[in-house]
Formats: structure tokens, sequence, C-alpha cells
């Protein structure tokens, strides 16, 4: 059983539904990430967790035990929040402190534990200033260290790269992981950007309008996404809605036949995911594809086609200069083809009832 | 070739005249009354016939203003000590209670400010003399009844004071204090009376003085030989005209600015104000 459960949790307010049911396990040690476009339900899930919002259904099981309805300060959760919430009045150690302070461990043990935890997020030095007094990505560091000296039986972070510039970013995002993974800390993130799940997280949860749309490794959503929700949402893709014809053969809403994996019985209307990095493109005579434009990326550029009246995107790494698609120009003939498999068949209608 | 002369634009410089008249005409009375509590002659006129510290010596021998210094620090004192934590405790409820019809219940607690002091003062009293009628003991010349009274003045500045440091406050950091494992009271003791505490210190700034200054509300409330400071001055001023009345005010305008000196220490009153 993991070390923490959310157990068919849903919440409601009024006639709304934030969190319609979520079913999770998350083992000793691993990191989940719920992520979902804003009002998806992520953030009240992991407020339910914390105990900020008492759930309407469903049970939350840490470590074994049923916190349903444990007050916040009964829980053993550690939680980093979006704006960091460190308190204002207090100096970084004092802030480290206060869990400590409240499970009353005593004064030498308390100073070790903070020095360490203060360490290990690379704070030393800093002990006697007020939060006001540190960068954004300090304070980020503060409220790390804050959660995580009391050794908690599950790690909360809510949004914690939101407020720093996107080089710092990168770098928190990868000292979490490595805290994290040396910590062994059972972990649930919140986040809105993909990236941040697929890099830090174990396991993803894609949450959308309170539904949980799929769960799975980064690997999973990306190459076997189970909907055209979760193909859009985690990395790009072109989402062609049509119909099955026949067996490897999708006829697109523009009247275009193109090849897709054998798929399941045709007939039926769905959609074809075609991720832009798994198709090719050359210069034609006669091809059947315009281009309208392309953008030079660096190591990449991205084209965007059009075949008949479905409009694709394509990207592919930059061609060399002597490579004839070097000078293609837009208006010009294209041919784009793929690996059939590559193209995946999901369904159209998602498989819930939309705004139930 | 010759370098423009760079002039500031008539629009600023109308703007910083405007600014300048108006700190004029602010500190202008105050400025006039220190100034004259240090003329020789008993009728003011100008140019003085000589400085002196005379109607200093004069105010602390006529006993009604060192009684009524001492009455109204007093009467201040205790009217903050009652009005603050009860404005507190209203400010909290406001904010964090939001209860039905919390909006008239504020406007109605800000209403002290808005009714002129004199038609208040009047309404007390005669309302004291009815409760009076009913309890059967002295309300409206006793030290109680003027402390109740004032600590109508602290209450709109208290509810507006901590009503601004409650809102201005990031309230995640009582949830992270008790996720940190801090109960309900230990969150507010450690977090958000800490977040209160500029509003408060502020508040009882603004109580002390509001109590300390005022005439209008007290006038028919105070009995004899319990008189406060402002009501001292207008009796005097109603036999005589000198500087007395000055150099009184002067140390009223001092002791008032070494209080605002000293809580600026503490809370940045133009922040919290």
């Amino acid at each position: 059983m993991g070390e923490l459960v959310l157990d068919a949790l849903g919440k409601r307010f009024g006639a709304s539904v934030a969190v319609e049911r979520v079913d999770l396990e998350v083992p000793q040690g691993q990191m989940v990430a719920l992520l979902g476009p804003s009002g998806c339900g992520k953030t009240t899930t992991l407020r339910m967790v914390a105990g900020f919002v008492p759930p309407s259904a469903g049970r939350v099981l840490i470590a074994g035990k049923d916190v349903t309805r444990a007050p916040p300060h009964a829980r053993d959760t550690g939680m980093v929040f979006q704006s960091y919430a460190l308190f204002p009045h207090m100096s970084v150690a004092e802030n480290v402190a206060f869990g400590l302070e409240m499970r009353r461990v005593g004064r030498a043990d308390r100073d070790a534990r903070t020095r360490e935890a203060l360490r290990l997020v690379r704070l030393e030095g800093l002990e006697d200033r007020l939060p006001r007094q540190l960068s954004g990505g300090q304070q980020q560091r503060v409220a790390l260290a804050r959660a995580l000296v009391v050794n908690p039986a599950v790690f909360l972070l809510d949004e914690p790269l939101s407020n720093l510039d996107a080089k710092l970013r990168g770098e928190v995002r990868m000292e979490i992981r490595a805290l994290q993974q040396r910590l062994g800390l059972t972990t649930l993130i919140v986040t809105h950007d993909q990236e941040e799940a697929l890099t830090m997280a174990d396991r993803l949860v894609v949450m959308e309008r309170g539904r949980v749309r799929q769960v799975g490794t980064a690997e999973d959503l990306y190459e076997r996404p189970a909907d055209p929700f979760v193909a859009g949402f985690v990395g790009r893709c072109n989402l062609l809605e049509g119909a099955l014809e026949a067996p490897g053969r999708f006829r697109a809403a523009g009247g275009e036949v193109l090849p897709c994996a054998a798929g399941p019985a045709p007939g039926g209307r769905s959609v074809l995911a075609l991720r832009p990095e798994h198709i090719r493109i050359a210069p034609s005579t006669d091809g059947p594809a315009r281009l309208r434009a392309a953008t030079y990326l660096g190591a990449q550029t991205e084209y965007h086609a059009e075949l008949g009246g479905t409009p694709l995107v394509v990207v592919r790494p930059t061609p060399g200069a002597e490579d004839p698609l070097r000078r293609i120009l837009p208006g010009d003939a294209v041919s784009l083809s793929w690996d059939p498999s590559a193209a995946r068949l999901l369904p159209a209608a998602p498989h819930d009832e939309r705004g139930a | 070739m010759e370098r423009p002369l760079i002039l500031p634009s008539p629009g600023r410089l109308a703007f910083r005249a405007l600014v300048l008249a108006a700190f004029a005409l602010m500190l202008a009375p105050v400025l006039t009354v220190m100034v004259i509590s240090l003329f020789r002659q008993e009728i003011v006129s100008f140019p003085p016939s000589g400085l002196t510290l005379a109607w200093y010596v004069n105010a602390w021998e006529r006993q009604e203003f060192a009684r009524g210094f001492g009455t109204s620090l007093q009467v201040a004192l205790l009217a903050a000590a009652v009005g603050v934590p009860l404005g507190t405790a209203a400010a909290f409820a406001l904010v964090r209670g939001r209860p039905r019809g919390g909006s008239a219940l504020s406007t109605l607690l800000l209403g002290p400010l808005a009714v002129p002091g004199v038609v208040a003062g009047t309404a007390l009293y005669m309302f004291y003399l009815r409760a009076e009628f009913w309890l059967d003991r002295d309300i409206t010349s006793t030290l109680e009844g003027l402390v109740a009274a004032h600590v109508l003045l602290t209450i709109p500045w208290t509810v507006r004071l901590v009503t601004a440091s409650l809102q201005g406050m990031d309230r995640a950091a009582e949830e992270a204090a008790a996720n940190l494992g801090a109960r309900p009271l230990t969150v507010f003791r450690r977090v958000t009376l800490p977040a209160m505490r500029p509003g408060i210190i502020a508040a009882c700034l603004f109580s002390f003085i509001q109590s300390f200054e005022n005439l209008e509300l007290s006038l028919l409330l105070v009995g004899p030989g319990r008189t406060t400071l402002p009501v001292a001055m207008l009796n005097y001023l109603e036999f005589r005209v000198d500087p007395t009345l000055a150099a009184v005010a002067t140390v009223q305008i001092l002791l008032v600015g070494v209080l605002m000196l000293v809580t600026d220490r503490f809370v940045s009153i133009a922040r919290t104000v």
C-alpha cells in the first residue's frame, strides 16, 4: 500500500464540482505530479491532502492512517506554498525551526537540525536574515528547508517554481528532484507546467475539469496518450478530427486520407494524434501539401504545412546548408510522410459526458 | 553651440508650489502657536515687545492646566486601553468571520468619525442622564463616563487600522504554520497577531491622540475637578486671552509629536496608516 492514498476523493463547492473523483496511490519515496490547466482541481486535491479543504467524498490515507477528518496540524505533511508563505517577522532560522518547535524538539537538537536543513538547501550564513531581505530564489529555498526539516511523511509542493524566473526554475527543478530522491520523500507536486512535471515526477496524473484523464509515466503519457486532451496537453500534437475508413486509413474532416495505425474497427468519429517530430517533410515538385511558414529555431525548424484543408505542424532538426529543404519557401509544394504507427487513433468524444 | 537651459515644466513647477502651499497651510497654525507662546506682551501683537518663558511658568502654576493634563492623560490611556482591544476584536471578526451585514456593521463602527463631536457629546449627555436615573448612580461627571465616551473615539481608528493590516497579510502563512503542526490558537499567537501588530500599535497612538485632544465630546461630560486639558483651556479662554494658552498648546503639540516619533521607531506610520 502506498504511503499516500487518495481513495475516491471528491470535492464540490455548492453545485459546482471542483474534484470529481481522484484515486491515487503514491508509494514510499515516489514523486507524483498533478498536472493540468488552471481550474482542473489539482490544487484543491493537494489542499485536501494537507487538510485545508474538507473533502465531500472519499478518504485520504497517510502512512496507512485515515486522516480524512484530521485537522492540518495533526497530519504529517510538509508543504511548500506557491507564495512560499514564510513568516515575515521571523528570521530564516526561526522560520525553519518553527515546525520543530511545534513538535517540542529540544533546543540543541532543533538548532542542529535547522542548520542541517539550511545546509541542504545551501543557505548557510543567512540564518539571521528576514525573509524580505532575501531574493525570490532564496525565499523559495527557505520554504523548502522549513517543510523538509520536520521530516514529513508526505511532502507537498504547490506550484513551487511559478514565481521564479525561467533560468532559476530549471536549476531549482533539478535541486528539488535531487533532494527528493536523496531523502526518499514521498511527494505530491501540483503544476500546470508539463515540462516541470515531465522532468521531476516518477508518475504524472493529468487532470481536467475535476477528473483524472490519465495516470502514467512521462513516456506513457507522451507516447500512449489516452485521449486528445492528454495528447494535446503533454507535449505538442497535431490533432485531426475525422473517422477511420478502413484499417490504417483515416479520413480527416477536410477530406484527405491519411495513413495511421491499424486502430479499432472502422466507423465512428475519432481523432488522429500525430506528434510534430514524427512527420517527415521534403521539397516536392507536385507534392500534395503546401508550406505556409517555416520558423527557424536554431537546432530545430518548425514548419507549418497544409495538406488539402488540414493544417499540420512539423518539427525537424534544422537541415544542413546543402539540404534543399533549407531553401524551401512559403507557398512551395512539399511532401509529408510518417510511419503509420506514429499516427495514433484516439476516441473523439473523451470518455466522459462533457459538462456534467 | 549653446546648451539649452533645462527648466522644469510649468506643470511641475505648479505642482511643487501647490505642495509647498499645502504644507505651509498645515504647519502655519502650529508654528504660530509655538511662536506666540514666547511673546512677552499679554495681548498678541506683532512685532513682539520681547520674548519670555513666563507663560509656561504661569501655565504650570495654574492648577487647572496641570490637573487637566493629568485627567486627559488618564482618560486617554484608559480609553485606548479599553477601545483598542475592542476595536481589534471587531476588526478581526469583520475580516475573518465575514458576518452577514458586515459592511453595514463596519460603517456603524466608523460612525463616531462622521457624527460631529458636539452632537455626539450632547446625545451621550442625555443618554447618561437617563442611565443615571435607571441605574441610580452618577455617570455624567465621573471618570468612567468620560472614558466610556472616549472609547467611542478610539474604535473607528482601531477598526480601520487593524482591518488594513489584516487584509494586507498573506493568509498562506497561517496555513503554513498549521501545516507545520501549530494548533489554531498557536497560529493566531505566532503568525496572525504579529501581522496585526503594526496596525494595533498605530491604533494605540491614534486612539490616544484622538482622546487626548478631544474637546467637543468631553464638554458636557466633565465634572467639577475632573476637567480635561482641552476643556480647561476653553474655560480659561472665557476669561482671559493671553499666551498662556499658546504655551499649553505648545506642550500638547510637543507631546503628540514625540509620541509619533517614538511610535514611528516601532512601526512605520506612513506605511501602516
